[in-house]
């Protein structure tokens, strides 16, 4: 284009709405929009997280507040990662998401499989299947603690008429060995419409077509599942790994409400005693270096999941 | 391995974040195993150098 073409094409192009509007320019009116947005991150994330950093370095109480506290350096996290309760409460939460994740990723991919195979009244069965993943914790807590009775438990009868076991002679909550595996039960029943949806919808996105010139270069339907499906579903499995994760990582309300960590702490995750150290002993710098302890494993770990997921979307 | 070692003298992201990441993993496996009360003590300090790491090399080019 030449420069006389150029200059008309310049002249013809109308001056950005914001400079016509009291002299603002188009930078300045997006600041104007993002700002509420940014303001409300730094008071609502960045501030809280900052002066929790603060205060993991203090022995801060939070029902003290005439007190002022005192700088302890790092002896409240020295306390925490020397603490065999704590490394207790640390395996008890891998235990459980560990089994959670495994459970939820298994089934959750084998029912969206199943519901992706196009069968009469299978829109219906998804939404009975969903219908845990609506309902209250709470309300799931409760309702699987009456399941768990020994007497009247429907769990233990049917645990019992399965392998001819007395049903009040186990109790699923009550027992050291049974309570984390009641609680992974639990969660795993809640949850896993979630993962199965992320991984319907990893199913539906791949085209019919691929598996049509998978049948014409007679690829066997097992061939077809490892070299086509597994992949092309993978970054939604992984996403929904991610988000499984870190929501176990912090789970609270389900246990509480099942167990309340016990018996004893078998079921005591970190989050459950974060909140005991936070404001039943009320122990706030203690229970801040605790709470920076986890933010920076999740964080860690979220980072080198995201660049895995995005390796696998990349392929 | 030499390209490993030449991306690292270099500052590339690539292996930089590697490291990183293995620094993560080792961190948190340390964290939440069941074997030595030590590990899980010292998990913290590599679990935040792996992080910090990985934020600063991220930055790196590619």
């Amino acid at each position: 284009m030449s420069d006389r073409a150029l200059d008309r094409v310049a002249a013809a192009t109308p001056q950005p709405v914001a400079r016509k509007i009291k002299g603002l320019s188009d930078r300045a009116i997006a600041w104007i929009f993002v700002a509420p947005t940014i303001f409300l991150l730094l008071a609502i994330n960045i501030f809280p997280l900052i002066w929790t950093i603060r205060l993991s370095f203090t022995n801060y109480r939070a029902n003290r507040l005439n007190r002022e506290p005192e700088f302890v350096g790092l002896r409240n996290y020295e306390r925490i990662l020397t603490d065999s309760d704590i490394w207790l409460n640390m395996q008890a939460t891998a235990h459980f998401l560990f089994w959670t994740i495994f459970f939820q990723v298994l089934i959750g991919f084998t029912l969206a499989w199943l519901i992706n195979k196009k069968f009469k009244g299978n829109d219906l069965w998804t939404t009975i299947i969903v219908l845990p993943m609506m309902l209250s914790p709470a309300v799931v807590g409760n309702f699987w603690k009456f399941l768990y009775q020994p007497q009247i438990g429907l769990f233990n009868y049917i645990v019992g008429f399965l392998t001819g076991k007395d049903p009040s002679s186990f109790e699923m909550l009550g027992q050291v060995d049974l309570a984390p595996w009641a609680i992974v039960i639990v969660d795993t029943w809640m949850w896993t419409p979630f993962v199965m949806l992320i991984c319907l919808a990893g199913l539906r996105s791949i085209p019919d077509y691929i598996y049509e010139a998978a049948e014409i270069d007679r690829a066997s339907k097992l061939r077809q599942f490892f070299t086509i499906t597994v992949p092309m579903v993978l970054p939604f499995l992984m996403l929904a790994v991610l988000f499984r994760g870190i929501e176990n990582f912090k789970m609270f309300d389900l246990v509480v409400q099942l167990t309340g960590g016990g018996p004893g702490s078998v079921t005591e995750l970190t989050s459950i005693n974060l909140k005991r150290e936070a404001f039943e002993k009320w122990r706030t710098g203690y229970a801040s270096a605790y709470a920076i302890i986890l933010f920076v494993t999740v964080f860690g770990l979220a980072s080198i999941y995201v660049k895995a997921l995005n390796k696998v979307k990349e392929r | 391995m030499s390209n490993f070692l030449n991306g690292l003298m270099k500052f590339r992201r690539g292996p930089w974040e590697a490291v990183a990441t293995v620094l993560i993993a080792i961190g948190v496996f340390m964290l939440m195993q069941p074997f030595a009360l030590w590990l899980f003590t010292y998990s913290f300090i590599v679990t935040l150098v792996g992080t910090v790491m990985f934020i600063i090399v991220s930055h790196f080019p590619e």
